[in-house]
């Protein structure tokens, strides 16, 4: 463990996740720490992003899906997935950064205020302020102070990652969920937005999934490999890379699968 | 088994022969269209030309062809368009959000869904007859704008709704997680998002119909419309409180088409050139349509990239 105490932010129990019939993961339990990063890392498929999305209840957007166990937020007990929690709620505590930098097409200061809009809040004093905050946190407020009305689509790819992450950080989450935010950048861009992350997590607690195992190693606290939609092990970052308990987290994170 | 260098030009050259004859027929096959359309229009300005006056536009129609003029008529297609825009667009955007955004995957959607591209093909007089039964008579509107701009609106609205529903897949499925994802109810995400981004194409949409609705004269004659009016509907501002009037709505009219129609239809000589000039004033109309749907979409698209 490590130097500061380790307080519980939300676990997984025997969670199970449904694609129509497809059973795409199977009795994951995993422990979410505050303040710290858990990294999902496994080969292509093996359900990484299907796991990190139940967080979020994004897969209530499609038809025929389905849930089995309990994600738990803690300390209020709640668990996101019951049908009687509204996923609207769950996304207002939980947000969530995309693989692909998903800004809308309006302007730099509407994508950070816009999740402070959704929850009624239209004063401009009070969205001039969030703004800076998120963007300030994000590391984009002096590339972007002077051009806040410019459209999105006119930053760089990593910079527009960033206003990604300004966004989700505007609505003060409890839990910020990644999924490979880093795939679709370059590689000084990818380490903006790592250096950042390592800044984050003192906020809240981070689920990150990668496909990049130095980058799992680099940011992350928590290390949790998954399989074929089982999780087969789960340990601190240190242990999972320097001496793995499972052969198959051994053989893929030597490389000789995935 | 390996050609000669030689063996393999004269093939290439050979097999390159129908290359240029496809491009000559293809290049033929389109001038077919174009000049066609080219010629038509020339033709009716040609003969049109001599009537496209000013007084053309501010006359009524007259026993005289040289004083007969389309005012009536592009006042009536005016305010039958104005009608029809009115209820087409929002009645056609709201069925196309919900089929799009809110519908169960179903069935029955399913089934709408195939109706409603179907109805886009039933025949124009069709539409005619069932507004004649339902608006004119059932709902007693009477032979007026509001029957003549319902009637066209229905005409247009599976265009109304499928060109809509096309923009609305056109955005995509990350934005709409974006926004989700920041904790937007369906329809914050749609107004928020969907709908804004789609005007583009929804917009074009609506001028697409319209421009089809312009031109139709099956349905109109159906219900009612006149041939000869001398008169302009009542105006919708009034000097009286509250200074706005719904009157025009019931009065009778007629339209562009059905003027040409009326005049084609005299034997004398002169109406023909009347119908002529009418032709290309809604020719033009419609061609204006289209390329402000055009530029509509150009200067709206600037603005949106993914």
């Amino acid at each position: 463990m490590t130097e500061k105490e380790t307080i519980l932010k939300a676990e997984a129990r025997d969670l199970s996740f449904y694609y129509g019939q497809a059973k795409a993961l199977k009795n994951i339990s995993l422990p979410l720490y505050d303040k710290k990063v858990t990294a999902l890392i496994g080969p292509s498929g093996c359900g990484k992003s299907t796991f990190l999305r139940c967080f979020n209840r994004m897969h209530d957007l499609y038809p025929n899906n389905h849930y089995e166990g309990e994600i738990v937020l803690h300390p209020d007990n709640v668990n996101v997935l019951s049908d009687k929690v509204d996923p609207i709620e769950v996304r207002m505590r939980i947000s969530m950064v995309f693989q692909k930098p998903n800004p809308f097409p309006k302007s730099i200061y509407e994508n950070v205020a816009y999740g402070l809009r959704v929850r009624g809040i239209n004063k401009k004093s009070i969205l001039d302020e969030k703004v800076e905050e998120a963007l300030t946190n994000a590391a984009l407020w002096n590339e972007a102070k002077d051009r806040l009305q410019d459209l999105a689509f006119n930053l760089s790819g990593g910079q527009q990652q960033r206003l990604c992450i300004a966004r989700a950080l505007a609505i003060d989450p409890e839990i910020m969920l990644f999924d490979e935010p880093t795939s679709a950048l370059d590689p000084i861009a990818t380490a903006s937005i790592e250096e950042l992350m390592d800044e984050l997590k003192s906020r809240f607690s981070i689920l990150i999934v990668t496909h990049n195992m130095q980058q799992a190693a680099r940011v992350s606290d928590y290390t949790a490999f998954l399989y074929l939609g089982e999780l087969i092990e789960y340990n601190e970052t240190k242990k999972i890379f320097t001496n793995p308990d499972r052969k198959e987290t051994e053989d893929y994170i030597t490389g000789r699968f995935g | 088994m390996r050609f000669t260098l030689q063996e393999m030009r004269t093939m290439i050259a050979r097999h390159k022969r129908w290359d240029h004859i496809f491009g000559l027929v293809g290049m033929l096959c389109l001038l077919l269209g174009i000049l066609t359309l080219v010629v038509l229009f020339g033709q009716l300005l040609l003969q049109g030309m001599e009537r496209l006056t000013p007084e053309f536009f501010t006359s009524f129609p007259s026993r005289r062809a040289e004083n007969a003029g389309i005012l009536s008529a592009w006042v009536g297609t005016v305010a039958v368009m104005l009608v029809t825009a009115m209820t087409a667009v929002p009645l056609g955007v709201a069925a196309a959000v919900y089929l799009e955004e809110y519908a169960p995957r179903n069935w029955m959607t399913a089934i709408i869904e195939i109706n409603v591209t179907n109805l886009a093909g039933v025949p124009s007089i069709v539409y005619g007859l069932l507004a004649l039964g339902l608006f004119v008579y059932q709902f007693g509107l009477g032979q007026s704008i509001l029957s003549a701009g319902l009637t066209l609106a229905l005409l247009i609205l599976p265009v109304v709704i499928v060109a809509t529903r096309e923009a609305l897949r056109a955005v995509p499925g990350s934005i709409r997680e974006a926004a989700y994802a920041l904790g937007a109810t369906r329809w914050q995400m749609v107004s928020g998002h969907v709908l804004p981004y789609s005007s583009a194409g929804i917009l074009t949409g609506m001028i697409i119909g319209l421009s089809r609705a312009i031109g139709e004269t099956a349905p109109i004659i159906t219900i009612g419309a006149l041939t000869f009016i001398a008169f302009l509907p009542n105006s919708p501002v009034t000097t009286d409180f509250p200074f706005i009037s719904f009157k025009w709505l019931m009065d009778p009219f007629t339209v562009m088409p059905i003027q040409m129609f009326n005049w084609t239809s005299r034997p004398e000589e002169a109406f023909q050139l009347n119908a002529a000039a009418a032709g290309v004033v809604l020719l033009v109309m419609t061609l204006a349509m289209n390329g402000l749907a055009i530029w509509l979409r150009y200067h709206l698209r600037k603005k949106i990239k993914w």
